[in-house]
């Protein structure tokens, strides 16, 4: 496969995961607003900014209205849905005649669609319609994929950009509502019923939790649960599962290559979640064990970068 | 079967009510408003559907095209604007016997330039003869002085042809324009006839249309009739100039229709005069290359240095026999609007046979009194630049303001090479579906001609539109659009 178009379905998918992300958190923290009062609103506008990884000039994140309407249609804003989304979709066309003629149609309509949709549907109760449109759209993506594409190296570069995209975001989402509180005190989380619905239902986990846990809302089994489930598809542990097996089909099928180190990252960021306890990770310190993943996720990142993305020209020559 | 007045004023058939016959010869209908027999099967099905029904599936076929991200960039305007080629509802008929004559008289065309092309670069008897002037080859802008002696697989210069052709007012078909280089278009007739068949399905079917499916594995076959000897299955790729380049939706959709890779050119090195790919696992050698970009920019170190899109040494790969180009480098020479009048008189002088398809009457400005003649009568003669294409560096006499006349008039005077004249042809019409009703508009066809050492045609081409009423620019670059183009047997 050429390097270029293992990048470019990398990216396509990387992009199409947080579009989806996005979509979710903004819609699930809109609606559970409607529970609050303005001043606990504010607080939540900054969080859902920093869950995301966002940062808004003050102008517009004092405005909620503004603030939306940024992270939707604005093609300025590099982390708005409709940038990722012609990201996605400049991706996908790079890499034309990879995709299944069904998986490009469906991209390309969802970004149709999404840069047809007038900003005016945001506050007129269309909102959430449209978020839905976009989640749909994104998931039908993936089921398109899973029925259409050959499931060879493209398919796997795909089901990593995917899975590690998902798994950043988990961590980012975790570190930015554990983030705020010391952790050793976790009362104040505790009361807080709405901002674990809203965790939870930012990872589409609110149902996954109660069926193993029952409504009862315990931080440090939300944290176990998100972190290390071996189950649920939007659990880091699940997602790192995915990535080392798709990086191990990847490196056999290019058995010319020496992927000696990415195997050796992948496995050990598997290692890691599979055998680690969230009592041990909660007495310890949270944050850090978050940012020890995040920094892992990263490296593998770089190490996909110059192993098959874009190697060194002398090493190529090399080998 | 229905009939109306040329002038459209009694009670003819609703969806027809506007629509004129004029001098030009009409695809659908005889001089005397009845439905050529090959038609007929058409004409009635467009009686029986409602207009709303047509305009329905006009809209379906357009969110299609939309859907499938059938586009073409625009050039002048901000990079990257994307637009559908218009595309117009009725398909354009042509009956199998004059089909016949096409497939034949290409057949000949192409066969005949190819000689042409292998000998301007090897021994020029042609010019030695006398028969195509010296001069006229040496200053042409598409002249590749790097291919002199150079020999190329099978002698095969031009592998993919698109041959413009229109029709004279008594209706035979004439060759307007060579397309030699990097001709595009053959995925708009692919995609047309997907998008046309789910419209009008059991037209379709009862109609006998010949099908064109097949083209993509033809392009395959004749690509690896290229491949150097010994290379039992040789490694096929596509070079395209990339996502902004006008034709990338074709670039991508012929590499998905061959199953071979669609690369760049930083996609591609160039070590030891060996072409690599670079791949995941490393370095791939590449055998065969059908290239979409242009002579100037496939080399930086032989052609244009400021060249991003081609191969630094590719060049030099070529020249030793380890990579094949489709087309060859140089082969813009045989498709010259000024070398053009000579078609004829190479295909008499390679063939020995009269030429099947006629050219279209041509003055050529270095002579002096052809030269004169047109400077008097620039209001009623088309005239074009001869290394141009797409419609661009071209006057139309009738349609010309004295101020663009006397533009064109300072330029011939200056540099009476560079340009040719024609007379103004009234392209032939054909019904278009606009704006719920049937209106003439003028059409010309480009049909596909592959070859590896005979020609080959797949029964069909693109059609183009000149969408605007009497209009007689069809490129899509110039607001031209496309309809399907149907190869029909009685």
């Amino acid at each position: 496969m050429l390097s270029r178009v293992a990048s470019s379905l990398y990216w396509m998918s990387r992009y199409l995961e947080r579009v989806e992300h996005s979509a979710r958190v903004i819609d699930v923290n809109l609606v559970l607003m409607l529970d609050q009062a303005p001043a606990d609103a504010d607080l939540r506008w900054h969080r859902l900014l920093r869950s995301l990884a966002v940062s808004l000039p003050e102008s517009v994140a004092a405005e909620p209205a503004k603030i939306v309407q940024t992270l939707m249609f604005d093609r300025d804003t590099p982390q708005s849905i409709i940038a990722m989304l012609a990201l996605a979709r400049s991706n996908a066309r790079e890499v034309r005649n990879q995709l299944s003629t069904e998986m490009w149609e469906q991209i390309n309509r969802l970004y149709l669609e999404v840069s047809s949709a007038a900003i005016d549907d945001v506050w007129d109760g269309q909102t959430h319609a449209l978020f839905r449109r976009i989640k749909e759209g994104a998931q039908l993506f993936h089921g398109i994929t899973e029925a259409t594409m050959r499931q060879d190296e493209g398919w796997q570069f795909v089901q990593v950009g995917r899975f590690l995209e998902r798994a950043e975001a988990t961590i980012t989402l975790l570190q930015s509502y554990f983030g705020e509180r010391n952790t050793t005190d976790l009362e104040s989380f505790d009361g807080d019923y709405l901002d674990q619905v809203s965790l939870l239902k930012s990872r589409t986990a609110f149902e996954a939790y109660c069926q193993v846990y029952t409504a009862d809302l315990q931080p440090d089994r939300i944290a176990g649960f998100l972190l290390l489930s071996a189950k649920f598809p939007h659990s880091v542990r699940f997602t790192v599962d995915r990535i080392q097996g798709a990086l191990q089909t990847i490196a056999e099928q290019t058995s010319a290559r020496k992927n000696g180190q990415i195997d050796r990252s992948a496995g050990k960021m598997r290692a890691t979640l599979d055998y680690a306890q969230i009592d041990e990770i909660m007495a310890g310190d949270l944050l850090l064990f978050l940012g020890d993943v995040q920094r892992q996720l990263r490296q593998l990142h770089a190490l996909l970068q110059e192993t098959y993305f874009q190697p060194p020209i002398q090493a190529i020559l090399a080998s | 079967m229905p009939e109306f007045e040329t002038s459209g004023s009694t009670a003819s058939p609703r969806p027809f009510s506007s629509y004129e016959l004029d001098a030009a010869y009409d695809e659908m209908f005889t001089a005397d408003g009845v439905a050529r027999p090959h038609y007929a099967a058409l004409y009635d099905r467009l009686l029986s559907l409602p207009t709303d029904e047509l305009q329905r599936r006009a809209q379906a076929a357009e969110l299609s095209f939309l859907n499938q991200g059938i586009t073409f960039t625009v050039y002048g305007r901000e990079q990257g604007t994307e637009r559908i080629i218009p595309h117009d509802l009725l398909p354009r008929l042509i009956p199998g016997s004059e089909w016949a004559i096409v497939e034949r008289g290409l057949a000949q065309r192409i066969t005949a330039l190819n000689l042409f092309l292998k000998d301007v670069y090897h021994d020029g008897r042609i010019l030695a003869a006398g028969v195509v002037p010296r001069a006229l080859i040496y200053s042409c802008r598409h002249y590749r002085r790097e291919m002199r002696g150079l020999r190329v697989p099978h002698d095969i210069y031009v592998s993919v042809v698109g041959t413009d052709l229109v029709r004279l007012p008594d209706g035979r078909f004439a060759v307007l324009e060579d397309n030699l280089r990097v001709p595009s278009g053959v995925s708009y007739m692919l995609t047309n006839r997907q998008v046309l068949r789910h419209v009008f399905p059991r037209l379709f079917r009862n109609s006998g249309v010949r099908p064109i499916d097949h083209y993509g594995q033809a392009l395959l076959a004749t690509l690896r009739k290229l491949a150097p000897a010994g290379t039992s299955d040789p490694t096929i790729v596509l070079l395209t100039p990339g996502v902004y380049n006008s034709a990338y939706f074709e670039h991508t959709y012929l590499a998905r229709q061959m199953g071979i890779e669609l690369v760049e050119g930083r996609d591609l090195l160039v070590h030891d005069d060996v072409v690599y790919m670079r791949t995941t696992a490393g370095l791939r050698r590449v055998d065969v290359i059908y290239r979409r970009v242009d002579d100037d920019f496939i080399d930086p170190l032989v052609f244009r240095p400021d060249s991003i899109l081609g191969v630094a040494g590719l060049f030099n790969a070529y020249r030793t026999g380890n990579v094949a180009l489709a087309n060859a480098i140089g082969t813009g020479i045989a498709d010259d609007k000024a070398l053009y009048a000579y078609v004829p008189a190479i295909i008499r002088y390679y063939l020995g046979e009269e030429p099947i398809l006629p050219n279209v009457e041509t003055y050529l400005l270095n002579d002096e009194s052809q030269r004169r003649y047109v400077l008097e009568h620039l209001d009623q003669l088309v005239v074009k630049a001869v290394g141009e294409s797409g419609g661009y560096g071209m006057l139309i006499g009738p349609h010309s303001t004295a101020e663009q006349r006397e533009e064109f008039r300072q330029r011939i005077i200056a540099e009476p090479r560079n340009y040719i004249a024609q007379p103004t042809l009234a392209l032939s019409r054909a019904p278009c579906f606009i704006y719920g009703q049937f209106e003439a508009r003028h059409v010309d066809l480009r049909p596909y001609i592959l070859f590896s050492g005979e020609a080959m045609l797949v029964p069909g081409g693109l059609t183009r539109v000149a969408l605007e009423r009497g209009s007689l620019v069809v490129n899509s670059s110039q607001g031209g659009g496309s309809k399907d183009t149907w190869v029909v047997d009685q």
